[in-house]
Order: C-alpha cells, then sequence, then structure tokens
C-alpha cells in the first residue's frame, strides 16, 4: 500500500547559491526526474513545495530561495542540520529519443528543475541552451554550474550588469531562429512561462512549462491546486505540462488560488 | 444494474465522490464526474472564507492518512459560481456540502447553497477538524444534531443528508434522531479520531496542527460497522463512507446497508481511475454471483 510519510534526516552539505538562496543536499536516493519536487518539512516550522534541483550517484538536492517565513527558516539550516521531505511528486520534464538539442528558459527560481534538466540532457548526448533571466548579476543562479556542464549559457538581466540587458524570452526568440532546437523548457514566472509557450508554439517547436499552484497535500487528494478548466491537480498531473495544455488553461497567467481557493488575479497582486 | 436513488436523485453507479476530496471547484467536480462517479461532494463550505491549518497538513502511514486541512474554502459568495458551473457542467448529480458553527447559520447557509440548485445539500456536522474553534461537533450529540436539521430544512427544500461522526457512543441513536428532525439520508462516515502521527527522527508530531481525521483503509471496519448500526436504526438511504478503495470494499459496504458509496481516500491510492474502476469490479462481482440488481445485496449481511 502506498505510503509517502516524512523521511527525516541530516543535511549533507550545503552550497550558496545567491546572497538568498541555498542548496541543500541529502544522501538518499530520491529516485527523482528533473521536474518533480519534493514537499519540504522543517519540524515545528512548516512545509513547502520545492522542485528537485539536481540528483546523482544517491545524493539529491533543492535550492531554497528565502521568500516566505518557512523558506527563510530553512535558509538558515546548515551541515548536519535535520530536515524533512517526502517524494517525489508530480510529473517531470520529457526528452523524447528523437530529440537532439534542447532549450531551456528559467526565470526567478526557475531555474533549479532546469539545471537539473540540462545535466541529464547533456548526459545523454544532447545539447543544451541554458537561457536564465533575472534582476541583475547577483541574482543568476545556475550559469556557473551550466558552464560546467556544458551547456550554452545564455543570460539576461533587467539592469545588463551581466548578459544583455532584457528578457529572456528575447533570448529564446534569436536562439530558435538561430539554431537547430527541437524542445523548449520552462520555469518561472508564469508571464514569463506563457511567452515562451507561445514563442515555441510559433516556431512550431514544443514546449513544456513548469505551472505552479499553491499546494496542500501534494498528493492529489485535498482539490488546493486543481486549475481551470480542466479540473486538473497541479500536483500530481503537473507541475510539468505541456506548453498546449497551460495555453488551454483559462487561469494560466492570468490568476491562481489562495489558500482558501479564493481567486487571484496576477495583475492585481503585489510583488 | 447499478444505477440508485437517493432522495430522488438518480446515479448511474453507486459511487460518490466524498466531499473534501478533490471537490474544491467547479471544474474539479465535473472532471471526478466525468471520470464516472455516480454523484460529486463539493469541499464543506461555510459563510466566511477560511485558510485551513498550516501545512504539512496532510500525512500518511502504511494504512491510511490523517489530515487536518481545516476546512479551507473560499466561503459561499466566492463558492456560489463554481458551484452553479458543476450544477450545469456535471454529468452526475451535485452534492452540496456545508458547514457552520451555530445552528441558526446551518439554516442561512443552506438557503445561500440552493440558489445553484445542487441534487442534495450535505450538512457537515462531524468534522473533528474544527473542535477547538467550534467546541464538540454538533455530530456527537442527538439534540443538536436534529437542531442542525431542522434549522435547515427551513432554509431549502432540496433534499437533506447529514454527515455523521463515527467518534460517538451510539451512533444509530443519533441516526434516528435525525431521521425524525426530517432528514432525508445520512452520510457516515466522517473521518475517526482525532489522530496523530509522530514522526519519530524529529521528534514531533508531523501536523503542525498535532491531530487530524484518520481516514483511508485503516477506518473501513469502523464505517461498516456504523453503516450496519444506521441501517438497523433507520429507513433513511445512506452514503456508504470510509476506507473504500476498491470495488470489493464497495460491495462490502452496500451489504451492511448503504444505497451509495462514498470515495475519498481512495483517490490517494488509484487515482480519479477508482470511479470507474469500482462500478466495473461491482458489475463484474454481481454477474458472477447472481445478484440482478443492487438492491438485491443492499442490506443483505442483516439477513439472520
Ligand atoms: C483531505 C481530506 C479532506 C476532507 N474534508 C472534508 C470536508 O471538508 N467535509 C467533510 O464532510 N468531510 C471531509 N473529509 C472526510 C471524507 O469526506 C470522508 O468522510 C472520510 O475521509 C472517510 O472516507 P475515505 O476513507 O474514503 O477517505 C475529508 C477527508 C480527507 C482525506
Ligand atoms: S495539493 Fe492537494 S491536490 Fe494538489
Amino acid at each position: 500500500m502506498r505510503n509517502d510519510e516524512f523521511i527525516v534526516m541530516p543535511i549533507a552539505q550545503t552550497k550558496d547559491e545567491t546572497k538568498t538562496s541555498r542548496t541543500f543536499f541529502f544522501d538518499y536516493n530520491l529516485n527523482s526526474k528533473p521536474g518533480q519536487f519534493v514537499m519540504l518539512w522543517l519540524p515545528g516550522v512548516g512545509e513547502k513545495p520545492i522542485s528537485v534541483s539536481g540528483e546523482k550517484e544517491g545524493r539529491f538536492s533543492v535550492t531554497v530561495c528565502a521568500v516566505g517565513p518557512v523558506s527563510k527558516a530553512i535558509c538558515e539550516l546548515k551541515k548536519g542540520d535535520k530536515l524533512g521531505f517526502r517524494g517525489p511528486f508530480g510529473t517531470h520534464y520529457s526528452i523524447p529519443k528523437d530529440v537532439e538539442s534542447i532549450a531551456v528558459v528559467g526565470g526567478g527560481y526557475g531555474s533549479a528543475p532546469l539545471a537539473y534538466l540540462c545535466e541529464h540532457a547533456i548526459a545523454q548526448g544532447k545539447k543544451a541552451y541554458f537561457i536564465e533571466g533575472a534582476r541583475d548579476s547577483a541574482h543568476l543562479l545556475f550559469a556557473k554550474r551550466m558552464e560546467d556542464a556544458g551547456a550554452e549559457v545564455l543570460l539576461a538581466t533587467d539592469d545588463g550588469s551581466e548578459g544583455v540587458k532584457g528578457f529572456p524570452t528575447d533570448l529564446l526568440k534569436d536562439a530558435l531562429k538561430a539554431h537547430k532546437i527541437d524542445r523548449v523548457f520552462s520555469c518561472g514566472p508564469e508571464i514569463m512561462m506563457k511567452k515562451v509557450a507561445e514563442i515555441s508554439a510559433h516556431f512550431n517547436v514544443s514546449s513544456e512549462v513548469s505551472m505552479e499552484r499553491y499546494m496542500k497535500c501534494g498528493i492529489g487528494v485535498c482539490g488546493q491546486c486543481a486549475v481551470d478548466e480542466l479540473g486538473i491537480c497541479l500536483c500530481k498531473e503537473g507541475p510539468v505540462i505541456s506548453g498546449k495544455t497551460a495555453l488551454s488553461l483559462k487561469e494560466f497567467g492570468n490568476y491562481f488560488r489562495d489558500s482558501s481557493g479564493k481567486k487571484i488575479e496576477y495583475n492585481s497582486r503585489r510583488v | 444494474m447499478l444505477s440508485v436513488s437517493l432522495a430522488g436523485a438518480k446515479l448511474q453507479n453507486p459511487t460518490v465522490l466524498a466531499s473534501g476530496v478533490l471537490g474544491t471547484t467547479g471544474a474539479s467536480l465535473i472532471r471526478v464526474a466525468k471520470e464516472g462517479a455516480g454523484a460529486v461532494t463539493t469541499k464543506s463550505i461555510s459563510l466566511e472564507a477560511r485558510k485551513g491549518h498550516p501545512t504539512p497538513v496532510i500525512t500518511t502511514f502504511d494504512a491510511g492518512m490523517i489530515n487536518a486541512v481545516g476546512l479551507s474554502n473560499p466561503g459561499i459568495k466566492d463558492f456560489l459560481p463554481e458551484l452553479e458551473a458543476a450544477v450545469k457542467g456535471s454529468p452526475s448529480p451535485v452534492i452540496a456540502s456545508i458547514f457552520a458553527s451555530t445552528i441558526e447559520e446551518f439554516g442561512e447557509l443552506a438557503k445561500e447553497v440552493s440558489q445553484a440548485k445542487p441534487s442534495l445539500i450535505e450538512l457537515n456536522i462531524s468534522c473533528p477538524n474544527v473542535n477547538d474553534e467550534f467546541g464538540r461537533p454538533f455530530a456527537c450529540d442527538a439534540v443538536s444534531s436534529s437542531e442542525v436539521v431542522k434549522a435547515a430544512k427551513k432554509g431549502t427544500a432540496i433534499p437533506l443528508f447529514v454527515k455523521l461522526s463515527p467518534n460517538v457512543a451510539n451512533i444509530g441513536a443519533i441516526a434516528q434522531a435525525v431521521e425524525k428532525a426530517g432528514a432525508d439520508g445520512i452520510t457516515a462516515i466522517n473521518t475517526v479520531g482525532p489522530g496523530m502521527q509522530i514522526n519519530i527522527e524529529a521528534a514531533m508530531p508531523v501536523l503542525t496542527n498535532k491531530v487530524g481525521g484518520v481516514s483511508g483503509p485503516a477506518i473501513k471496519p469502523v464505517a461498516v460497522r456504523c453503516v450496519y448500526d444506521i441501517y438497523k436504526a433507520t429507513k433513511l438511504p445512506i452514503i456508504g463512507t470510509g476506507g473504500v478503495t476498491n470495488a470489493r470494499d464497495a460491495i462490502e459496504m452496500v451489504m451492511a446497508g448503504a444505497t451509495a458509496v462514498g470515495i475519498g481516500s481512495a483517490v490517494y491510492y488509484g487515482g480519479v481511475e477508482v470511479f470507474s474502476e469500482i462500478p466495473k469490479g461491482m458489475r463484474e462481482f454481481m454477474e458472477s454471483e447472481g445478484y440482478s440488481k443492487i438492491e438485491k445485496m443492499r442490506g443483505i449481511a442483516h439477513e439472520e
């Protein structure tokens, strides 16, 4: 009988990525695939869904950005401190055999599962374009890791402090024009992912996006993450869905639901 | 062969999506109905919005799960359009579940929710998740249970099902009381407990709320016994709920006296596909055992 109880164990290692984000490694065979997530639990503080940011040789990692009370408390943790997780949950990015080269587009904290995906793709002998956008150079997450992994790294910042000044979606457009790219993957702000799905469709390239919603159970039971109008649960039938499916969802890029289930428009939300 | 009727609502098969599992939005209810559910129940709705308890709110164990979702919902005003969409788009009857902290509020809510014309209204008087806020659930006491039914009856003409708690000494007596008060049916059971899970590495309870309602396979024997007791005590149709994960469990509920079978936690084990698989398995069992209609099995376990 299925059981997804928390596993609580000491953190094997940590690595600071930016001023406000930290990667935590666990010596545990999670058997995850790029795009899947775990529920992280800091006993006594709370729980948070978080993408797996890498896994190999019996060690997996998550990269946490300190944004809310739970993630801030998690980011204070050091090697040897105990942290709990359950999962992996949800769908994953898929790279069919005939795909030879991929482009990933990450914004904000979205680069974590994409870095994992690129490493996975490169290990299978595929070419990977890693496109990342951030406020400034200090907020870029995995550029160095991706260079080391052998990806083609293309960066965009709002202030031009690193890479081009502009949007990662513009870099995607240029890449699709200049290179043969068979599939596009994205994770990050929904408005950006919507653009990625539209641009890919325009170039006739299939895409996959990671669409997140407020989650409670993570196991397809509580209905908190159901999206309009398909009524599918993104913790189970997502977070990774095809760009085509995403574009067919009424709420994609438009609204989401808070923990009570009330609808909140993206543009009315202060960020 | 499998169709049943619940206080006038016609179900193609006896499976009913239990309240609080999926069913949070119109689209989600329609989706489950399209997967084959004979009827679908909404998440329990209150007058005002509730955010629910802080996570973790669900944890699993070998034989089930414990939840302290805490009755989160957007409140009746925001939920009405969702319910209207469900009633319009769902191929099977929609049951609106409501809960309130006072008897008067139950009447008010029953009236409000009726605007969307659900086939049935379910009065959730038994959620163990909100004990501390509201005191003992109404379902623990025959008098307050019947008061709730009477208040709701005044607010609506739609048939009323009452959702009972297993955490009482004599569930048959409570069932009789709500029957006398005018209830049209009974849903049993809500979650058992509350229960607790302690993670031994963390050395603390897993749920932030510490305790939560137990559901899933572990509670099936309790649910079957409750349905058996209620069937013996009343003439009301019963939505037998608790730990049903496959066709055999569903048949067991029917044999205890259930007219329909509520399914919640099984979605975790078998996905929404359970709503097509369970009716299929029930049909196969009935064919091989020679039952021509579901009525032939209902309450059969009571025969001496
Ligand atoms: C996550 C979860 C949320 C629930 N929320 C509600 C609710 O809002 N209202 C209600 O009447 N019952 C609620 N229940 C109880 C179920 O409707 C059902 O009575 C109980 O889980 C037993 O059935 P099962 O073993 O098939 O899950 C909930 C159960 C679960 C697991
Ligand atoms: S978070 Fe509960 S169903 Fe997705």
